[in-house]
């Protein structure tokens, strides 16, 4: 085995042994039981007298989510302005002006959703200060509204029958304090200690060996570089994201970024079964989304390595793989992992650039992010998924003939109609966003924008067509990362993404935890013989009979017209 | 829900605090003791700046090793890639003309023995490495220029030859700055 695919194998099995028992260690956190991180009791006390939270009060999922929203709606408000006159605050060494309200707008909603979709390149677009005050602190807070939302749909399937379902303000700030915050410490002092700047220096310039005179950006990205992965937010300090020199200095670091964006969404699977007391679900959810990360990945790695069909007819050497985009330390392999890894997680960062991919590639990264549960963002992976497990679960029930039942709870026309109109969002949120930005594209090419529709794409043909196809699906899946040669910064794009990420954000939050909150009011049925198990292999194979099913009759006509049209005239 | 507007008000006060003042200050601090205190690790000349070590630089000249294509030709004060689709027409012909180059100044080389990276630009448009069949088939322009023996070239190149990590994980690759500042010493 070559040391490239070995590096991947090493990455994969290292975020087991840290994920598994860090699911294990979050579902007694949230449980309230006994763990030896206790000893933060007395900070997490003193953040909730502060903010006059008592922690202790117990809230329904209605009450819960509206907690959730009135905290999002203040960030974005604070956000939005901060951003606007960012150029007036202090913490701006290299002088970087305001931004305009549509572009402030678009990054507002993308930070608060857990997107960072970045229509703003980062060593120019955003200061120090709102990099760490508006961007950093989202990454935190986003990332534990996904945990915390996650915990209150746990919750309702601990107990029988409840409508009790804890306190919203206890799970996210645990969420922090537990979680986010001591993990980033320990990622970022890596990422410091192998070449990532910390320091609040700006700009710094220099004459080269040969004599060209060039800046070099700096400025204290590393403790953003770690909270942007382990959050799966994926928003870079620097343009170019992870494949940057210091925002990613070595193969360690691309390893330790890599561990870092998979570690919470595969530990929340296992704590979900732990925290409910069916450990066996936990495990057949995990098997099910590695499958699916499976049946993403393998292709991706094999057309990655295989090269580029048109390079090879020029006669070149492409031993180790396709190089466009891609960064010599570490190599293609790796970077089809984290090309999978960035799309079906929802985190977004890069450290390849995804529009110089191989067409196939093209297409399994908007899959990833079509599917978006194989673990799927933080938190809301699980949510994701079991939306696709209510449908199956109804569709099981049709088959055998039984009122559908969930974990002991009746599953009735209310809450298959909320799955089912969840279902449908993605689909058109997807290809009606790209069906309105190709007929700007079409119709109204000379408009007066900040980027005429006209000049758009980098590339022509059906690869452009991908580059919006890419930019739209991505905006729902909240994931982030772009076909960057999309000139993506002016009012229709800022606009038509920004609705969509809102949209893509909080409905699919809302909609499985109000289908969990009714389903643990209902009356509580014993298992008996007739008992749909969820907890089986035979289910979970149903559960991805439904996601395959689904997806491809929403998507693949798109993918045809983009990724599968591309790979089939370069084969000509 | 007033309750929860000042709640959320307050709450994010006091999270501002503990993550974007407290905890970037533990990071800056511990930065301080790290290669180039937090600053970027850079390389000196004689005392002079000349670089930064992670960081790639634009090298044309016949006596100087030659790193990847750049999208921003190497100005660290942005990055990116090329973003250029694997069907781009025009982007296929850059390449083209990118071997022609090559074969241009490397008389004698085969177009099977070009690395791929030295045709394609990277996703960073900062990358400080090339492959070591990428420095392999450079050495004999190096050494004919600096009037150098193949086999001192050869050393030079080794030396700066990373391994992969612990010899297990990841590619070989080649600094071209640390390769290109080791010649020069060497000519004194």
């Amino acid at each position: 085995m070559n040391t490239e695919i070995l590096g991947i194998f090493v990455t994969y099995l290292i975020t087991l042994l840290i994920a598994i028992p860090l699911g294990k260690y979050l579902a007694k956190v949230f449980a309230g039981e006994k763990v030896w991180t206790d000893f933060l009791t007395p900070i997490e006390k003193g953040i909730y007298r502060l903010s006059g939270i008592n922690h202790s009060q117990q809230m329904n999922w209605k009450q819960h989510m509206k907690a959730m929203l009135t905290i999002n709606l203040v960030w974005l408000i604070y956000g939005f302005f901060v951003l606007m006159y960012q150029d007036k605050l202090p913490l701006n060494p290299d002088g970087n002006p305001g931004q305009t309200p549509d572009l402030a707008f678009n990054t507002i909603i993308s930070f608060v959703v857990n997107c960072n979709l970045q229509h703003y390149s980062g060593e120019s677009g955003v200061t120090y200060l709102t990099q760490h005050f508006v961007v950093m602190f989202l990454q935190f807070v986003s990332a534990a509204t996904g945990i915390a939302s996650a915990v209150v749909f746990f919750k309702a399937f601990r107990d029988k029958t409840t409508s009790q379902l804890g306190n919203f303000w206890e799970f996210f700030v645990k969420s922090i304090t537990r979680l986010l915050l001591p993990i980033s410490i320990v990622i970022a002092l890596i990422l410091t200690f192998n070449g990532t700047p910390s320091s609040y220096e700006g700009k710094d310039q220099y004459i080269s060996v040969q004599g060209d005179t060039v800046g070099v950006s700096r400025g204290p990205a590393a403790g953003m570089i770690a909270i942007k992965h382990l959050g799966t937010n994926g928003g870079g300090w620097f343009g170019a994201n992870s494949a940057h020199p210091l925002e990613n200095p070595t193969y360690l670091t691309n390893m330790v970024e890599l561990i870092a964006q998979m570690i919470i969404p595969i530990a929340m699977v296992i704590a979900f079964g732990y925290f409910i007391r069916r450990k066996k679900l936990g495990w057949v959810i995990f098997g099910v989304m590695t499958f699916g990360m499976l049946l993403l990945l393998i292709p991706t790695i094999s057309s990655e390595l295989g090269g580029s069909p048109a390079i090879s007819q020029m006669g070149v050497s492409q031993h180790t793989g396709a190089m466009e985009g891609k960064e010599v330390r570490f190599g293609p392999a790796i970077s089809a992992y984290w090309t999978t890894v960035t799309t079906i997680i929802s985190t977004g960062s890069v450290n390849n650039m995804h529009d110089s991919s191989m067409p196939l590639t093209g297409a399994w990264q908007l899959l990833g992010m079509m599917v978006n549960s194989f673990y799927g963002g933080c938190g809301v992976g699980i949510l994701n998924y079991f939306i696709y497990l209510i449908i199956a679960v109804f569709i099981s029930g049709l088959m055998v003939g039984r009122t559908p039942e969930f974990l002991g709870h009746k599953v009735e026309a209310r809450e298959v109609k909320i799955a089912a109109l969840i279902t449908l969002l993605s689909p058109f949120l997807i290809l009606a966003g790209t069906a309105i930005a190709s007929y700007v594209f079409g119709t109204y090419g000379d408009a007066d924008w900040a980027v005429k529709p006209a000049n758009w794409l980098n590339n022509p043909g059906f690869h452009g067509f991908s580059e919006m196809l890419y930019e739209v699906t991505s905006s729902n899946a909240n994931n982030g990362s772009g076909f960057e040669g999309l000139g993506d910064n002016n009012i229709f794009w800022n606009v038509l993404t920004g609705i969509v990420l809102i949209l893509a954000r909080f409905l699919p939050i809302i909609g499985p935890i109000a289908i969990a909150g009714l389903l643990a009011q209902k009356k509580f049925i014993p298992e008996s013989a007739g008992t749909l198990r969820a907890d089986t292999l035979t289910f979970g194979i149903m559960t991805l009979a439904v996601i395959v099913v689904l997806n491809a009759l929403s998507y693949f006509p798109a993918l045809a017209l983009g990724p599968l049209a591309e790979y089939f005239t370069m084969l000509k | 829900m007033k309750k929860y507007i000042f709640q959320s008000i307050r709450l994010t006060l006091v999270l501002l605090v503990l993550l974007c003042v407290i905890y970037p200050s533990i990071i800056a601090f511990a930065g301080r003791f790290a290669k180039g205190e937090g600053n970027g690790e850079a390389v000196l000349l004689n005392g002079k700046k000349v670089g930064y070590a992670n960081i790639g630089q634009t090298f044309t000249d016949p006596q100087y090793f030659w790193g990847r294509p750049s999208a921003v030709s190497y100005n660290a004060a942005g990055s990116a890639g090329s973003n250029k689709g694997p069907s781009n027409p025009d982007y296929l012909k850059d390449v083209e003309s990118r071997i022609d180059t090559l074969l241009k100044y490397h008389p004698g080389l085969k177009r099977s023995e070009i690395p791929a990276d030295l045709v394609t630009s990277s996703g960073s448009g900062l990358d400080p490495d090339i492959s070591v069949q990428a420095a392999t088939i450079q050495i004999a322009r190096v050494a004919s220029n600096r009037k150098l023996g193949i086999e001192q070239v050869q050393q030079v190149v080794k030396n700066a030859t990373t391994p992969p990590l612990l010899g297990l994980l990841g590619p070989e690759k080649v600094n071209v700055l640390q390769l290109n500042m080791a010649l020069d010493r060497l000519a004194k």
